[in-house]
């Protein structure tokens, strides 16, 4: 008790050591819990991660495997979080707060099977055209740089479009791109589908 | 323990002629007798390296049909293109809701219609499959000579 008393007596009143010593310890807690964070997060950002889940792994990484954004002639990839979560901080970390969502799917198995997958895609996948459609397909622009695209090194349909709905800012990406690193969900009633 | 030895020996030579014999008919088998195929000089039991693929052409102009009823070919490449219960990505342009705006050539009245002749108000079933006529091209040249000519009415040339 004593003992106690002793220690909240030096607490009560610190020395300039003190102050010191509680400073710096909060410095270097604040470094190693920042660092800690960070590196956590990152490491959520990989496509391992992504991957150790079976219900991305046997559902959309098998069908991405297929696509441009997996394998083609230059050997550049967009994996998993280089589409699905914004590059910039602000934006990242809102969402990963959304991503808890996903977490409570996983525990309660909304998604655990091939049937119950596919009775879920449609609702995934307008989530996230909604998602891209809002942020003007940021994502996307992260790599593909309206600036930068050469007319002359495309095709004459990509031109017609590209110069004329996406210059002017009326579409964007996502609103004629869809379903190219997932299979589709039935299109009935989406826009620009049959 | 002589005629152990002797048996022995008895039966290699057996074992060896009757290896002998299947080596040589499997070889009258696969034999190609010298003559040159599609395939080249492989023989018929060689896997010979497969020829490189064709790489799909680029955006160009309609190509001119040969013959009446010819499913036009696809001038343009269509990887990823899906065509199933869900989607079916040609009709995203060429389907008559879309087509004009986009600019592309609208699927034929022909594939609204069921098979006794009665016209659907969307694309029939047996038609939606595009891919199963309409084909992309490569740029390859015919393998063995031809001297196909397209009908007069057809062509100009």
């Amino acid at each position: 008790m004593n003992m106690l008393k002793k220690i909240w007596q030096i607490l009560k009143s610190p020395t300039s050591a003190g102050v010191g010593v509680v400073v710096a310890l909060g410095f270097f807690g604040g470094v190693i819990f920042w660092g800690g964070f960070n590196t956590s997060l990152e490491m959520t950002n990989t496509e391992e991660f992504c991957l150790s889940c079976h219900e991305m792994n046997n559902n959309v990484y098998q069908e991405y495997k297929e696509t441009i954004h997996y394998a083609n002639r230059s050997g550049v990839r967009a994996t998993c979080p280089d589409c699905h979560v914004p590059k910039e901080w602000t934006h990242k970390i809102i969402r990963k707060i959304a991503a808890s969502k996903e977490v409570w799917g996983k525990m309660t198995g909304l998604i655990d099977t091939r049937e119950k997958f596919q009775d879920h895609r449609k609702s995934m996948a307008m989530r996230e055209w909604k998602r891209m459609k809002e942020n003007d397909s940021r994502e996307c622009r992260n790599c593909h740089n309206f600036e930068y695209m050469d007319f002359s090194e495309q095709g004459s349909r990509s031109v017609k479009m590209h110069s004329t709905a996406l210059a002017s800012g009326e579409k964007t990406c996502i609103d004629c791109h869809k379903g190219i690193a997932h299979e589709l969900p039935d299109m009935k009633g989406v826009e620009g589908w049959h | 323990m002589k005629k152990l030895i002797t048996g022995l020996v008895l039966l290699g030579v057996v074992a060896t002629a009757v290896a002998q014999k299947d080596d040589s008919s499997t070889d009258a088998l696969v034999n190609n007798g010298g003559v040159e195929s599609l395939r080249g000089k492989a023989e018929l039991n060689e896997t010979r390296q497969p020829d490189k693929l064709k790489r799909v052409l680029k955006d160009r102009e309609v190509v001119e049909r040969n013959y009446v009823h010819q499913p036009p070919v696809i001038p343009h490449q269509i990887r990823g293109y899906k065509v199933d219960l869900n989607s079916n990505k040609c009709l995203s342009c060429h389907g008559w809701k879309y087509a004009k705006e986009v600019g592309a050539t609208k699927v034929s009245p022909t594939h609204f219609e069921t098979r006794d002749g009665m016209t659907l108000s969307d694309i029939s079933p047996r038609r939606y499959f595009c891919s199963q006529c309409h084909v992309p091209q490569v740029d390859a040249k015919p393998l063995v000579k031809n001297e196909f000519r397209a009908v007069e009415s057809l062509s100009h040339e």
